[in-house]
C-alpha cells in the first residue's frame, strides 16, 4: 500500500508536515513495506491533515483530521491491509459528498499525484496534450479548439481566451511573450496557489500550448512572493521538465522552442492588472499603462504579449486532449466549462470547489459547503474580492455564469467565495474592502487615489457612529465617479463592495447613520455590553476574564459592567455559561 | 540621509550585482536578494544598487517603497505576518491583532524593543480555510483565537529565554 499525505500550504499549516514526519519515522523504525508519498491539496481544507491509503491506483481509505499520534495505526493498517485500526479516522459519507458533487478539470490531479516529481504527472496523460499539439496541430487549430471550448479568462474579467491568443498570434514580430498571472492578490482566493502547489506540470503544459499558439519562445510565471511553497514546487517542476525535454530547444524533437522562468512578485494587488504586471516584470513600480495599445500589440518590453491566469492555463491540456466540445458541453450559454471557487468564511465545509458553470450559489454554499457554521443564519456571500460584491439571501438561486453574476452587481472574479452570517456587519465589510483598495491603489490616477480614500473616510465615520444624513447619497455619487474615471480595473471596480452593500443592505447603513446602531453587533463604537442581573449567578468568571477590569461584583451576587471602562472585547459574553451577558 | 544610514558591508551583494546588474528589468529581483542578505534594505545599499544598475536612487527607492515585501527598517528575529484577508476578517482577525499588539506592546509595522518580534499585517496568506491565520517566519498557525495567538508568542519567547 501507498500512504499519501496531502501537503499543500493549508495542509501543512494544519499539521500535515508533522504527520508526514511521524509516518516516515514509523515506517523506517518498523522497516514496514509500505510506500509514503507527498501529494498536493485535495481541497477539503476543513478536514486537514488528510491521509489517503492507496492499493495500486485505487483509493482504499481516506483518513481525515489525522494527527502524529495516529502514525502507528496508519502504518500498521497499510502494512497488514487490515483497515480496522483506522476505522475511526475514515471520512464520513456526508463529507465524501463534498468531492462527489464536484466536476474536476483544472483541479483534476490535485491531491492525487506527487507534485514534486514529473513521474506523477506523466502517469496521468501528462504532456500528452503538448505532444498531440506539436505533432498534429497548427497554432491556428489550437486557437480554434480553444474557441470551440468557450474557455474564458478565469482571473476575473472573463475575456475569451482564444481572442487574446489570436490577437497575439496576429501581431507582427518574431519576439513574443507568454505570461502567466499567478499574482493571486484577491484576499479570500487561493485556487491558483493550490494548482501550482499540487499540479505544477499541468500549468507548465498549459502554458507551453499557449506559447505554441501565439508563437512565443519565452514564458514567464509571475508568482506572488507570499507563496513560497508554490515557487519552490514550480521551480523544481520547470527544472524537471527541462531535463525531460519538455522545455527548451526543439521540444519533443520538433522545431518548437520555449523556455520558462519564474518571477517572484513583491506584493502589490494592482499587479493583477495585466499592464501593471508587465511594469513589475520590467522591474518598475507596478503602475498600469493606458490601453490601447493592448499587451497583445505592445506588452513586455513593448513586444506582443499574452497574459492569462493560472486556472485558465490549467484547463488547456484537458481541452486539447478531450476536444473543445467536451468542455463547452458543460456550463451555460455564455459561460462554458467549470470554475474553481475557494469557499471560506462562515461555512461548515470550507475548501476548493470545482463545479460546472450553471450551478446555483445555493448548490455551492448549502449543497457542497454544508451551510453556515454553527447553523447560524446566512446573510451574504462575497464574490470577486475587492472588485466584487456581496450577494444577499434572496439571490442565492442565481446561477454561476459571468452574465448572471454581473447582473447582481458582484462579479465572477477569480473565485473567492466568502460566506457571511448574521454576525457580519455589511457596512464594516464595505469599509474592510475600501481600506484594502485605498492602501493598494497605485496612486497614478486621481479618481482611485483620492476617491477610495474619501470613501474610506465616510465609511469609517459611519461605523464609528458619526455618520450624517446624506452620506449614503454621497457614497453613491463617489462610487459612480470612480467607476467612470479610474484608469484601470482596480479603481473601476473598487466601488462594487460599497454599491452592492448599499443596494442590498441599505437598512444597515440607515441603522448606523440614523439610530447609531450596528444590527450585526460588530461595530464596537455602536454596541454596549450589559449583564442581565436575573440570569447572572455571580460565578465571577467574566470579572476574572475581563482585560480592562470593567466588571464589578462579588461571588454569588449579580455582576455589573462599568461601560466607561469597557473596551468591548466581548470576552465576557464568550465565557458566560448562563447567557447573562447581553450585547445591544 | 535618513536615520537608518549606516555602513553596510556592500561586498555581501557583489555576487548578486554581478549576476543581475546588467540584466534588463531585474531591479526587483536584486532588491529581493539584497533584502535576503541584510534582512531589510539599508539606505546605503539602495544607493549602491542604484549606482551599480545605472538607475537613479529615486527610482530604486520608488520601487522599494511601492511593494509591501520591501522593508526599510530592520525586522525582529521573528516576523509575525498576520493575515487580514477577507476570510480572516470575517472570522475575527481584528481581535487577534489587538491581542498581539497588547501582548507585545507594539503596533502593526513595529518591532519589539528586544528585537525579538516584528508585526506585519498582510493582505492574504491564502490559507483561508484555517482563518484566522498568521505566519511566524516560515511557520503557519491557523484557527487562531486571541488566547492561542498569545500562547504561541509566549512559547517562542520562553524558548528564546532558555536558549
Amino acid at each position: 500500500m501507498i500512504i499519501k499525505v496531502g501537503q499543500g500550504s493549508c495542509g501543512i499549516a494544519a499539521g500535515a508536515g508533522k504527520v508526514f514526519a511521524a509516518l516516515e519515522s514509523e515506517i523506517s523504525s518498523k522497516g514496514a513495506n509500505v510506500g509514503l508519498e507527498t501529494v498536493g491539496c485535495i481541497g477539503m481544507c476543513y478536514l486537514e491533515p488528510i491521509v489517503d491509503l492507496y492499493e495500486d491506483d485505487t483509493l482504499m481509505a481516506r483518513l481525515v483530521n489525522v494527527s502524529e499520534k495516529d502514525a502507528q495505526a496508519i502504518v500498521n493498517a497499510a502494512e497488514s491491509k487490515d483497515l480496522s485500526p483506522v476505522e475511526s479516522l475514515k471520512i464520513t459519507e456526508e463529507d465524501e459528498k463534498f468531492l462527489s458533487q464536484q466536476t474536476r478539470i483544472a483541479l483534476r490531479h490535485c491531491g492525487i499525484i506527487d507534485p514534486d516529481t514529473i513521474e506523477g504527472y506523466l502517469s496521468t496523460d501528462g504532456y500528452k496534450a503538448i505532444e498531440k499539439v506539436l505533432t498534429t496541430m497548427t497554432p491556428e487549430e489550437v486557437i480554434e479548439t480553444i474557441k470551440v471550448s468557450g474557455l474564458a479568462g478565469r482571473g476575473g474579467a472573463g475575456f475569451p481566451t482564444w481572442f487574446k491568443w489570436n490577437a497575439a498570434r496576429q501581431s507582427a514580430g518574431e519576439e513574443k511573450y507568454l505570461i502567466c498571472n499567478a499574482d493571486e492578490g484577491d484576499p479570500g482566493a487561493f485556487m491558483d496557489r493550490a494548482v501550482i502547489e499540487s499540479d505544477p506540470h499541468n500549468l507548465i503544459e498549459g502554458m507551453l500550448i499557449g506559447a505554441y499558439a501565439i508563437g512565443a519562445k519565452e514564458a514567464i510565471v509571475y508568482v506572488r512572493a507570499e507563496y513560497p511553497l508554490a515557487i519552490k514546487r514550480l521551480t523544481k517542476a520547470i527544472k524537471d521538465a527541462e531535463e525531460k525535454g519538455f522545455l527548451g530547444d526543439n521540444i519533443l524533437g520538433t522545431d518548437f522552442c520555449c523556455k520558462m522562468r519564474i518571477k517572484a512578485g513583491a506584493g502589490a494587488f494592482v499587479c493583477g492588472e495585466e499592464t501593471a504586471l508587465i511594469e513589475s516584470l520590467e522591474g518598475s513600480r507596478g503602475m498600469p499603462r493606458l490601453k490601447p495599445p493592448f499587451p497583445a500589440q505592445s506588452g513586455y518590453w513593448e513586444k506582443p504579449s499574452n497574459i492569462n491566469n493560472v486556472e485558465t492555463f490549467a484547463n488547456v491540456p484537458w481541452i486539447l486532449l478531450n476536444g473543445g466540445e467536451a468542455f463547452s458541453a458543460m456550463g451555460t450559454e455564455n459561460s462554458k466549462g467549470t470554475k474553481v471557487f475557494a469557499l471560506t468564511g462562515k461555512i461548515k465545509k470550507g475548501g476548493l470547489v470545482e463545479i460546472p458553470m450553471g450551478k446555483t450559489l445555493r448548490d455551492v454554499i448549502f449543497g457542497i459547503g454544508g451551510g453556515i457554521k454553527d447553523d447560524k443564519k446566512f446573510k451574504a456571500v462575497q464574490m470577486g474580492g475587492p472588485s466584487g460584491g456581496c450577494i444577499p439571501e434572496q439571490l442565492l438561486d442565481t446561477v454561476i455564469d459571468y452574465k448572471a453574476l454581473g447582473a447582481t452587481g458582484a462579479i465572477m472574479g477569480s473565485g473567492g467565495m466568502v460566506v457571511m452570517d448574521e454576525s457580519t456587519c455589511m457596512v464594516s465589510m464595505a469599509k474592510f474592502f475600501l481600506d484594502f483598495t485605498a492602501k493598494e491603489s497605485c496612486g497614478k490616477c486621481v479618481p482611485c487615489r483620492i476617491g477610495t480614500k474619501r470613501m474610506l473616510e465616510i465609511l469609517t465615520r459611519i461605523t464609528e457612529g458619526k455618520g450624517k444624513e446624506g452620506d449614503v447619497e454621497l457614497l453613491t455619487e463617489l462610487c459612480n465617479s470612480i467607476k467612470d474615471g479610474a484608469l484601470c480595473g482596480l479603481g473601476q471596480t473598487a466601488p462594487n463592495p460599497v454599491l452592492t452593500t448599499i443596494r442590498y443592505f441599505k437598512n444597515e447603513y440607515d441603522a448606523h447613520i440614523n439610530d447609531k446602531k450596528c444590527p450585526a453587533g460588530e461595530c464596537v463604537n455602536l454596541i454596549n455590553y450589559e449583564i442581565d442581573t436575573d440570569a447572572c449567578r455571580g460565578c465571577t468568571l467574566c470579572a476574572k476574564k475581563c482585560p480592562a477590569s470593567a466588571i464589578e461584583g462579588t461571588l454569588k451576587n449579580p455582576h455589573a459592567i462599568n461601560t466607561e471602562k469597557c473596551i468591548k472585547c466581548g470576552q465576557c459574553i464568550n465565557v458566560c455559561k448562563f447567557g447573562a451577558v447581553k450585547k445591544s | 540621509m535618513c536615520c537608518n544610514y549606516k555602513n553596510s558591508d556592500l561586498s555581501l551583494i557583489s555576487s548578486i550585482l554581478e549576476e543581475y546588474a546588467e540584466q534588463k528589468g531585474s531591479l526587483i529581483t536584486i532588491l529581493q536578494k539584497a533584502q535576503d542578505v541584510y534582512g531589510y534594505l539599508p539606505t546605503d545599499v539602495i544607493y549602491h544598487i542604484a549606482e551599480k544598475t545605472g538607475n537613479t536612487p529615486a527610482k530604486v527607492m520608488g520601487v522599494a517603497t511601492f511593494y509591501t515585501q520591501f522593508r526599510l527598517k530592520p525586522v525582529g528575529k521573528y516576523l509575525i505576518m498576520l493575515c487580514k484577508g477577507t476570510a480572516c476578517h470575517v472570522n475575527g482577525a481584528e481581535r487577534i491583532e489587538s491581542a498581539i499588539c497588547e501582548e507585545l506592546g507594539i503596533e502593526d509595522g513595529d518591532t519589539t524593543e528586544d528585537g525579538l518580534f516584528s508585526l506585519k499585517c498582510v493582505a492574504c496568506l491564502g490559507c483561508c480555510s484555517l482563518s484566522p491565520v498568521m505566519m511566524i517566519n516560515e511557520d503557519t498557525y491557523g484557527s487562531l483565537t486571541p488566547e492561542k495567538a498569545i500562547s504561541i508568542l509566549r512559547e517562542i519567547r520562553a524558548k528564546e529565554e532558555n536558549a
